[in-house]
């Protein structure tokens, strides 16, 4: 019994990263960043507008919080839809009564479905990022390039299109990507991206098409996350986000500018018993003095005092 | 394969020799920050998958990253401020990936102990001479990077053979003679040290790690909520504290810079740290410090107990 010999070989084994797409680099040991105002830290709220299939393909796989019976998945397929019918209005007077900056993650496939809905969201002037065609269309490794590619045009075009928005942000659905997620991101005039989870900060990620930056959504923070695949309580959800607004304005106070990045779910949060416990977040994290911006916003500044031009 | 490893033999909880830990303190503490280097694509081993997924694992591979870019300053510092010293669980590839964190650590005067090359290189289908190699390139890593010979054990991602802990200690013999590979973190069978049988019969130790309050056990596996997590060290402590009366006790914190130095988890983890170091009858120390101190001062002893308690029951039936 042995192991073919390259599990004893570490071609990687060298300074930095095992991949060239960014540089190692230490948080703590960085430029520190000054938000608008003098504040410590900024809010990114970022709302997902999903698209449920009801006849998923789940390829490569079923995708978490995708339709899991038999067909027709009636339960999920609706529960998914109350988010964008009902959840979706509570999130938003919540915003408006604590003067959130939201973002918004559009699947294509529900711009072309909800017009009315992507109408008010127009009509707000917040910023919409791409979030793929559906959530059953995923971008995954060995994924085909051309049929990868295909998507990426179609999702962004449709959008921006119906939206009369730039799109320059993109979160991948569930943040799954294939190699060529980047490249294809970048060549379709995508700024920023949202799917890897290694910093608190942005930093940039190199493509072959030029750089892309890496902007922190938490996934860790992220409602479904906790409530769902954590089966953690509404209780918990609330001390979760103010431990964590807490610890990042005492690591400003150090450190320099810090993001506070919550990805909810208006099909999770936007429910009856759950809507109290975000305004219960969004009440102590403003009343601590933050700066409520869209990722764009967050981002020049991040460009700005870098010097990164493009 | 066996039906017991044979590592150890039946010891009861109860009317062990009393161990009292330096300065006559009743309870060891340290805390084993897991400081890994997971590959974004590695060789696929035959009986272990890497990643859930096929190349690239966004999610998976980058919040490990986030451990060593974030995580690892934010916990360095918190054991700064309650004067704890951490036993680094290393993949050595760190050495040469995140040098700075290395000097970090070594500034600070903290242990590290091998926990592999990467942790996503698991020991299932290596032979005997592959294993050999690979705790030895370990060893010497350590060694070469940092001057400490290496004292301790934790398979990368917890994946062993059955001669794992025999390859370590000898190894660790051939290198550094009894100065090294002597102690293991592998088994979770006691609440004390534990003499290990092996076939070179070195004098080798099992310190207690705990796997109930490793942080990604706690937080991935059991899906605690971190308050509740806080609460669980604080009350693992209070016990073996109170135990540590009749005869020394450890506890051991094994947490992972991705997992407990997230922003909405290190609030309840300070506050347990706070809670544990503000006893007075605490030694907080490394694992290297703990076996070596066993060794010198309970190791016969405890030998000589096991044994007796193994002759009065074949004396009664």
């Amino acid at each position: 019994m042995s192991l073919d010999k390259a599990h004893l070989e570490y071609p990687h084994r060298s300074y930095g990263m095992d991949h060239d797409r960014y540089r190692w680099s230490q948080l703590s040991e960085r430029k520190s960043i000054q938000w608008p105002n003098n504040n410590k830290l900024a809010l990114w709220v970022n709302v997902p507008l999903q698209f449920f299939p009801l006849d998923q393909k789940g390829v490569p796989f079923k995708v978490p919080g995708g339709m899991t019976m038999p067909y027709p998945d009636l339960r999920h397929f609706t529960l998914r839809d109350y988010g964008n019918r009902v959840g979706i209005y509570r999130l938003l007077n919540a915003f408006d009564k604590y003067q959130v900056t939201p973002t918004f993650a559009m699947n294509s496939a529900l711009a072309k479905r909800n017009p009315y809905l992507l109408n008010v969201i127009k009509e707000r002037s917040n910023e919409i990022l791409g979030h793929g065609i559906h959530m059953d269309a995923l971008h995954y490794g060995g994924q085909d390039i051309s049929q990868e590619r295909q998507q990426v045009k179609e999702s962004l075009s449709t959008l921006r299109e119906l939206s009369g928005q730039a799109i320059t942000g993109w979160l991948s659905p569930v943040r799954s990507e294939s190699e060529n997620t980047p490249e294809l991101l970048a060549e379709n005039g995508i700024e920023y991206f949202c799917d890897w989870v290694n910093d608190d900060m942005p930093y940039q990620f190199h493509t072959q098409q030029g750089n892309l930056t890496a902007m922190p959504l938490s996934n860790e923070l992220d409602d479904a996350f906790i409530l769902m695949n954590n089966q953690h309580s509404e209780q918990s959800y609330v001390e979760q986000l103010c431990d964590a607004c807490d610890f990042l304005l005492n690591e400003a106070e150090s450190q320099g500018g810090r993001i506070l990045a919550l990805n909810i779910h208006p099909w999770m949060l936007g429910q009856p018993h759950r809507i109290a416990k975000l305004e219960q977040v969004l009440e102590y994290v403003t009343s601590q003095g933050v700066w409520s911006a869209s990722a764009s916003d967050i981002l020049s500044i991040y460009k700005q005092q870098n010097n990164i031009t493009k | 394969m066996k039906s017991d490893p044979g590592f150890y033999d039946y010891w009861p909880y109860h009317n062990r020799p009393k161990i009292k830990w330096p300065n006559g303190k009743k309870l060891a503490f340290w805390v084993a920050p897991n400081i890994e280097y997971y590959e974004l694509n590695p060789p696929k081993n035959p009986n272990r998958a890497a990643w859930p997924q096929a190349t690239p694992a966004v999610a998976g591979y980058s919040i490990r990253d986030y451990g060593n870019r974030v995580g690892h300053d934010r916990q360095m510092k918190l054991l700064d401020k309650y004067g704890i010293r951490g036993s680094i669980s290393l993949s050595t590839a760190l050495c040469d990936h995140h040098p700075e964190i290395i000097s970090a650590c070594k500034e600070r005067n903290w242990e590290f102990f091998s926990h592999g090359i990467y942790n996503t290189r698991y020991t299932y289908g290596m032979s005997e001479m592959q294993e050999r190699d690979m705790i030895k390139d370990a060893m010497e890593t350590i060694y070469k990077h940092t001057g400490q010979k290496c004292a301790g054990y934790l398979a990368p991602a917890l994946s062993h053979s059955e001669l794992t802990l025999d390859l370590f200690a000898e190894v660790g013999t051939e290198l550094f003679g009894n100065d090294g590979g002597f102690y293991t973190c592998d088994l979770f069978h006691d609440d004390q040290p534990t003499p290990i049988h092996l076939r070179s019969g070195k004098q080798f130790v099992s310190i207690p790690y705990s796997l109930e309050m490793n942080d990604t056990i706690a937080f991935v596996v059991n899906k605690m909520e971190p308050r509740r997590y806080g609460q669980i060290l604080k009350d693992n402590f209070d016990r073996l504290y109170q135990e540590g009366e009749a005869s020394g006790t450890i506890m051991c914190i094994p947490t992972h810079n991705y997992q407990v130095a997230c922003p909405h988890r290190m609030k309840a983890y300070e506050a347990a740290l706070d809670y544990i170091t503000s006893h007075e009858d605490v030694w907080v120390t490394t694992g290297r410090e703990i076996a070596e101190y066993f060794r010198e001062h309970y190791y016969q002893a405890a030998i000589n107990d096991i044994a007796e308690k193994q002759t009065s029951i074949q004396g009664a039936q």
